[in-house]
């Protein structure tokens, strides 16, 4: 079997917030990085807020006072890695990145100061650091009145449930459904709306139509606002219908999930990073604690990266980051590497209440505190792969992989070699 | 036996599918037109229905461009362009293939017939009268972007020219794209082979049979792939590359033909597979390896590279976009948008031109060619359409090789 060798101070491998994240801060270090994906990460399908730490196990309020406890009881847990800097320095390096590499004016709000309280697409509070200003007016601590407006195209938004769950909350809401025509389809996903809501003209004649139904002090609309100039739309409609306007996350795909994406991609090749999507990096050769060479599926003949630095970020269950055979073992699916906080042999893996506890959940691989899997000299985990955390419980799942990714790329722009390659 | 085999295999790839989405977020057609709802509606939610022996009942997937992004951007590993590409077949086999599809599947007909011809053949395909009864009568839409017949073909420049002795051989597959339209793209591919020290062979060789698959002609494609196949594999058998510069025809040759066509345990067309690069593919690996002639001389030129589907489809990335930065003084941007549109033949089609025109807006919309930008694509008929629609030039990026060559 032929195959074509590419070589680059660093392989990242996973196109999520984790790899993209990793990569274009290496690349801007001066490293060469190419990015080898099997296709587009969690990005488009979750609402594109950083949650950094929400339960603890009660709501946090203050992320970066309850970061420094919560880190001190789980010395395991991938915080407690990355360490509490690494923290508030990736998410200050991600707002600046995402301010630069969007169009005019979109931007994140945010810190560990203060969690956001956001809700949810069913209208569930959610506790976020950082958020698209898009979606910041959306705020449940405030007592402003809130409408949430439904568009029945959009299937699957149930904005009566969405504003019942908020009224829940003690706060004035109701939920309305406004029917807008596109051009004639019955229903259209929330990346065909938001390329509408990139347009003034129908922006102007939605504004219009909606302003007369609504008496309430905020907006809540479908996080449709926009694609390629999300800012502008959201701006715009403020305007227009003389309220503070915000979104709200929707059921998959996610279009603030893709502006995200699209700023991270765009960061990575204004670094000059190299992405690769489609192709499946299906092992590696070692030498010794050294991987040497990845060897990756592509049309026809194969590609073999010779990496000096490997960061695997290829996301935990749900990307197929880890997977479980049918003999019920998981393992990573790259490396083979071993995994660790899960269940114990003979031990159950699932409780059978759904929302429960999964002893399964906190599998991942471990790694050392420079984030490497034990017996590994050049390959760093980042991101969902890295296991002792129960992101969905804890709200943390952004905040790992951007903390994570992060971390990976300081550290080896730190290294010795890397230093001198670049 | 060997089809049903690998359709298991493709199918197979369906239980994978966790209905995230994704492939739809990237879809170019669905996010233009109702008329096709998306590659996951059409895929693998529609494939329960697909029963052998048993009619077909969905037809939107004839809108289905075949530009592979979906199957690219997937996360699980769901080939869902190449069950949409079985899915047409049968969709065709049932309700017929017209004239109009079975003609423009045939690039070499056509190319044979316009070449002697050329000069009244291009101004007769420019008379708007014509193309307009052309429209009625097969469904050709009268402003599709046709090419224009060089006049004369790549393969009487090649038989006429040797080659100097290198010190390793390549085997150079040109397409029909370049032997009826752009000979001189093909020399210039040569040429910078030749810089490279490459000696560059080439042999008699076919249209590879993409159109007609692409149309759900798999018998005929078959036969145009495997002859093919046959006529390059003696050169690789023998270690030689192939390498091509037509970016859809590749990508048929390394790995469409044995899918979708299930040409799975053919010993030549393995080989090919195996063989075959992209030229600027083979370019930058041979610059990773330090090798590649890099004295080019400044370029003052801005270029929006635009990357074909098919090349994406690769999995290979952008490899010109490296390449082209080696050019001093070359000011080159990327484009953010996904697919110019044309899809092959797709919009050519009397019912498929507009959608073709808007899912290339966004693209067009980028593109500055008003100034004195050049616009890079490496697929010819991506770059006729981008012509087309946007009245810049599009060349080849190996066309800018060359000329930073100084050849």
């Amino acid at each position: 079997v032929r195959s074509a060798r590419l070589r680059y101070d660093a392989v990242v491998i996973g196109a999520g917030v984790a790899g993209l994240t990793a990569a274009t801060r290496l690349a801007e270090g001066g490293a060469s990085v190419c990015v080898v994906a099997t296709g587009v990460g969690s990005t488009h399908l979750a609402p594109a807020t950083i949650d950094v730490l929400g339960y603890d196990p009660e709501r946090v309020e203050t992320t970066g006072a309850a970061l420094a406890d919560f880190v001190s009881a789980r010395p395991l847990h991938p915080y407690a890695l990355t360490g509490t800097q690494s923290i508030a320095a990736a998410l200050e390096w991600f707002r600046g990145r995402v301010e630069a590499h969007s169009p005019s004016g979109y931007r994140y709000l945010g810190g560990l100061e203060r969690n956001f309280l956001l809700p949810s697409a069913i209208g569930v509070a959610r506790p976020s650091a950082l958020v698209p200003e898009t979606m910041a007016a959306g705020e449940l601590r405030e007592h402003s009145s809130l409408c949430f407006v439904g568009l029945p195209v959009l299937r699957d938004f149930h904005v009566r449930l969405c504003a019942a769950n908020v009224a829940r909350l003690g706060v004035e809401a109701r939920g309305i459904e406004l029917d807008i025509d596109v051009g004639g389809r019955p229903e259209a996903n929330a990346v065909g709306l938001a390329k509408r809501f990139d347009d003034p003209g129908f922006r102007a004649s939605f504004a219009a139509e909606l302003a007369p139904l609504v008496h309430e002090q905020r907006i809540g609309l479908p996080a449709v606002l926009g694609l390629r100039d999300a800012h502008g739309a959201w701006a715009d409609l403020e305007q227009r219908l003389e309220r503070r306007v915000f979104e709200v996350p929707t059921l998959p795909p996610s279009a603030p999930g893709i502006r995200m994406f699209n700023a991270l991609r765009a960061s990575l090749r204004a670094a000059g990073g190299r992405l690769v999507m489609g192709s499946r990096v299906v092992d590696a050769k070692r030498s010794g604690g050294r991987v040497v060479a990845l060897r990756a599926e592509a049309s026809g003949h194969e590609v073999i990266y010779e990496p000096s630095w490997v960061v695997l970020a290829t996301g935990g269950f749900g990307s197929g980051g880890i997977a479980m055979d049918s003999h019920w073992k998981a393992r990573e699916a790259v490396f083979d590497l071993p995994l660790r906080y899960g269940p114990e042999a003979g031990r159950p893996r699932f409780d059978p209440t759904y929302l429960a506890k999964q002893p399964l959940a906190r599998a991942g691989v471990a790694v050392d505190a420079s984030l490497r899997p034990p017996g590994y000299e050049n390959l760093l985990v980042a991101g969902a792969a890295l296991g002792g955390a129960e992101p969905w419980r804890e709200g943390c799942g952004e905040g790992i992989s951007l903390a994570s990714g992060y971390r990976a790329a300081e550290l080896l722009l730190k290294s010795e070699d890397m230093a001198a390659a670049a | 036996v060997t089809e049903d085999v690998l359709h298991g295999l493709l199918r197979g790839s369906l239980d994978h599918c966790v209905k995230c989405t994704i492939c739809e977020t990237a879809c170019p057609v669905s996010n233009v037109t109702p008329l096709f709802p998306g590659p996951k509606y059409a895929g693998p939610q529609a494939e329960r229905y697909r029963i052998d022996d048993e009619p077909s009942v969905e037809s939107s997937v004839d809108y289905c461009s075949g530009c592979g992004i979906c199957t690219q951007v997937c996360p699980q590993g769901v080939q869902i362009a190449e069950l949409n590409a079985l899915a047409r077949a049968k969709l065709k086999a049932q309700d017929g293939v017209p004239l109009r599809d079975r003609l423009i599947a045939r690039p070499t007909v056509i190319g044979r017939l316009g070449t002697p011809v050329a000069p009244v053949a291009n101004a007769s395909l420019r008379w708007r009268p014509l193309r307009a009864f052309v429209e009625r009568t097969l469904g050709v839409h009268r402003d599709a972007p046709l090419p224009r017949f060089a006049g004369r073909s790549f393969r009487r420049w090649a038989k006429r020219h040797r080659s100097p002795e290198g010190t390793r051989k390549v085997v150079y597959f040109h397409g029909c794209g370049t032997q009826y339209y752009e000979p001189d793209v093909g020399q210039k591919v040569v040429a910078v082979l030749e810089r490279n020290g490459f000696e560059v062979e080439i042999p008699k060789q076919d249209c590879c049979g993409l159109p007609l698959q692409s149309n759900g002609l798999f018998d005929d494609a078959r036969k145009y792939v495997l002859r093919l196949a046959s006529a390059l594999a003696p050169a690789a058998r023998e270690g030689a590359l192939i390498v091509g510069n037509a970016t859809s025809c590749t990508l048929m040759l390394k790995r469409e033909a044995r899918e979708i066509l299930g040409l799975d345990e053919d010993p030549d067309l393995e080989l090919v597979s195996d063989s075959t690069y992209d030229i600027c593919e083979l370019l930058l690996e041979l610059h990773q390896r330090g090798e590649l002639d890099t004295d080019f001389a400044p370029l003052e030129q801005t270029v929006s590279y635009h990357a074909p589907c098919q090349l994406q489809g690769q999995w290979i990335g952008k490899p010109a976009l490296e390449l082209l930065a080696l050019i001093p003084g070359l000011e080159l941007r990327e484009t953010d948008a996904r697919c110019c549109g044309i899809a092959g033949t797709y919009g050519l089609k009397r019912e498929k031109y507009e959608i073709a025109m808007d899912v290339g807006a966004e693209l067009f919309a980028e593109l500055d060619t008003g100034g004195d930008e050049l616009v890079a694509c490496d697929s010819d008929t991506c770059r006729w359409q981008i012509e087309h629609a946007t009245g810049g030039t599009c060349v080849h990026p190996v066309e800018l090789l060359h000329r930073a060559y100084g050849l």
